[in-house]
């Protein structure tokens, strides 16, 4: 237990740490501040007014036709060819409706917590899987690094202890910030809707839709740092967490993404990690094989394959324990000198 | 009395792929007695850091026992640990933590009361540098870090490796002062150093280590007196008797290496026979003094590290025990 308690300290009093939190939460406070002056509340007033814009829009344009029928008839009368510039019988046809403008298009944006909400889920996700990995590799690679964790060992001889304890320590904070942090992102958000946008129809479904995105959102953090967490203790330096991350990065995103092009691998993208990505934040992901098309046949509607959740849960499960086996493997067997 | 560290037989192999292996421990033994200042002696590269990281767990030995005050380790380190405090090796500690922060997270790990952490920033001089970052110390401030970071236990067995590493001259004899004191209040220290001279005025037993093997170990008086090998240095009243002298001892089988104004002998067990041969002949001793070396001559010797002018030593050059045809070879009853 103290050394749980010494590590949460160690985490707390590292600066990288402190200023690595306040940078998110300005960034996730600069979000929603942004955020909020884009949005407007749609009133019965703002609702007429954008009515009478478009109105007015619908007379200017009903006045404009006018003119150019009448220049045209005089034009026509004249003898000249009016044909190229105003169509045919003078662009009579195309009198304006007044449904083609429609007030809609005058409202200004109104953001819609029901419908909206999930994709600011997966924002806040992505700024905090970014602070885990950050902190999560510096915590332990820094203390490799510095020779930190030589000092510890020879005061708790257990590695295993030592390693499994800074792992539990750094979790439990990410965990403690996520919730935190995440609640007051949905309270921001939600009042963001109350006073500037829509709270229609949030039903007792959407939020249990919305908590469910929260939990995916947390499972990912906590993936994110224990992962960074590892490659930073294998390698015994933050740096070689980052570059794994950009090494893998480049690797799937670019190497097999070209490769697969080239070898005309159907569903190419099944083998690059961002695909997983997506069907994480959006519960699936649907991927096209355009080539089973035959567009000689007019229209087509190409084969289809599914990447669910369920799918992503288990690759990036897997990619993290691995790694996360192989620190604690490493740890338990090699010199530290 | 009984012994707090005791390693027999050890041995530690690195391999790399490119260069093969090598040997830095080779069948090593060590005994230290409790209480005792013990010297850790050798070389560069001759296997202490590799003995007391081992020791300590931070790496795995490829054969040999090992005892911590009565445990065996590697395996019943955790229950030790407690009781043994360590330096390894100038240790590194994180840079942006003040040093009353890295000791009161190294307290908080070893659960020791935090109250001690003012203690050993008062016994090792830090007190009002405390609270600034490890960064900013100079090379003897975070000596003196490390130390206070092995103190904080209240040790039952010390285990310092090179600690008089970059303190200045006053803070050498602090260390000397300060490993006395610890040693009178009953806690073992094993010193691992270069200073000679040092070790000489602090320990009460040394062991000396090349290439992997120990090749002296003992008392520090008891491994100076094998090595003075009966070295006595005569001075006669008159010069000019010198050859007579020399010539009367010869004949009783005493080795002598003449000087312009006295002669040494060597091989001699008793100082008062000389007195005795030389009077019988008339001739009237004004000095007869057994030579003193010091613990460097002796370790110089022993490791055959001295330097010979107009050569290079290499560092893995010195003593190796065991093997025929060296220097150190055949060191008789104190070499391992
Ligand atoms: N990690 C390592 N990999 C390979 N060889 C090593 C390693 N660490 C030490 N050695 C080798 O082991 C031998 C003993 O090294 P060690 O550090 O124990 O020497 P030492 O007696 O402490 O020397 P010094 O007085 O210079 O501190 C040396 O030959 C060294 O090169
Ligand atoms: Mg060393």
């Amino acid at each position: 237990m103290s050394l749980y308690v010494t590590e949460l300290r160690r985490l707390f009093k590292r600066r990288l740490t402190r200023l690595l939190l306040v940078l998110l939460i300005l960034g996730l406070g600069g979000i929603a501040v942004v955020f909020s002056f884009s949005s407007h509340k749609l009133s019965p007033a703002v609702i007429a007014e954008a009515q009478a814009e478009a109105d007015v829009q619908y007379q200017r344009a009903l006045g404009d036709w006018r003119q150019a029928v009448t220049e045209c008839d005089a034009a026509k009368a004249r003898g000249e060819n009016t044909e190229q510039r105003y169509g045919p019988d003078c662009g009579r046809e195309w009198q304006p409706q007044p449904e083609m403008f429609d007030p809609k298009w005058n409202l200004p944006y109104q953001f819609d917590f029901r419908n909206e909400f999930g994709i600011f889920v997966a924002v806040f996700a992505g700024a905090t899987a970014l602070f885990a990995f950050l902190v999560g590799a510096s915590f332990v690679g820094a203390e490799w690094s510095t020779g930190g964790m030589m000092n510890l060992l020879l005061w708790r001889p257990k590695r295993l202890t030592v390693l499994a304890t800074k792992l539990a320590a750094l979790l439990t904070t990410l965990l403690g910030v996520s919730l935190a942090l995440g609640a007051l992102w949905t309270v921001a958000f939600w009042l963001i809707a109350k006073n500037r946008g829509t709270t229609a129809k949030v039903t007792a479904g959407v939020w249990q839709s919305s908590a469910l995105d929260g939990v995916r959102a947390l499972g990912l953090i906590l993936a994110v740092g224990a992962a960074a967490f590892a490659l930073a203790s294998l390698g015994r330096h933050t740096a070689m967490a980052l570059g794994a991350a950009v090494g893998l990065g480049v690797i799937s995103e670019i190497a097999i993404r070209i490769g697969v092009a080239m070898a005309g691998v159907r569903f190419g993208d099944r083998w690059v990690l961002s695909t997983y990505a997506l069907a994480w934040f959006q519960k699936q992901w649907t991927l096209l094989d355009h080539r089973s098309c035959d567009f000689s046949q007019g229209q087509c509607s190409p084969k289809e394959l599914i990447i669910t959740w369920q799918d992503s849960a288990l690759v990036f499960g897997v990619g993290t324990a691995l790694v996360l086996v192989a620190a604690f493997w490493m740890m338990r067997r090699r010199d530290i000198t | 009395m009984s012994a707090v560290l005791e390693i027999e037989g050890l041995r530690k192999t690195y391999k790399s792929r490119r260069r093969g292996t090598r040997n830095a421990l080779d069948g090593f033994d060590m005994r230290v007695e409790a209480g005792q200042v013990h010297g850790f002696l050798g070389p560069n590269g001759s296997g202490k850091t590799t003995t007391l990281r081992t020791l300590l767990g931070l790496i795995r030995p490829d054969g040999g026992r090992m005892a911590m005050l009565g445990h065996e380790v590697p395996h019943a380190l955790p229950a030790v640990a407690g009781q043994v405090g360590a330096i390894v090796e100038s240790p590194q500690f994180f840079p942006q933590f003040s040093a009353r922060d890295t000791l009161a997270l190294l307290a908080g790990a070893g659960e020791v009361p935090p109250r001690r952490v003012d203690e050993v920033l008062e016994l090792v001089g830090l007190r009002d540098r405390a609270g600034e970052r490890v960064k900013t110390y100079s090379l003897g401030m975070k000596q003196r870090l490390a130390v206070a970071s092995a103190l904080l236990k209240n040790p039952k067995l010390l285990i310092l490796d090179e600690p008089a590493n970059g303190l200045d001259p006053g803070g050498i004899r602090e260390m000397r002062t300060l490993v006395r004191d610890l040693a009178a209040a009953e806690m073992t220290v094993l010193l691992s150093s270069h200073i000679l001279g040092e070790i000489q005025l602090i320990c009460d037993s040394v062991t000396i280590i090349s290439l992997g093997r120990r090749v002296a170990f003992g008392p520090v008086d008891q491994v100076l007196a094998q090595h003075s090998q009966g070295a006595v240095r005569v001075r006669l009243e008159a010069v000019t008797d010198l050859p007579a002298a020399a010539e009367a001892l010869i004949r009783a089988g005493v080795r002598v290496t003449g000087h312009p104004d006295h002669l040494m002998l060597s091989g001699v067990d008793k100082p008062a026979i000389v007195s005795r041969l030389l009077a019988e002949q008339g001739l009237y001793v004004s000095e007869l003094a057994p030579v003193v070396v010091d613990l460097e001559s002796v370790f110089l010797e022993l490791t055959a590290t001295a330097p010979v002018p107009g050569q290079h030593r290499q560092v893995d050059q010195s003593t190796k025990v065991g093997e025929p045809g060296q220097p150190g070879a055949t060191t008789g009853g104190w070499g391992a």
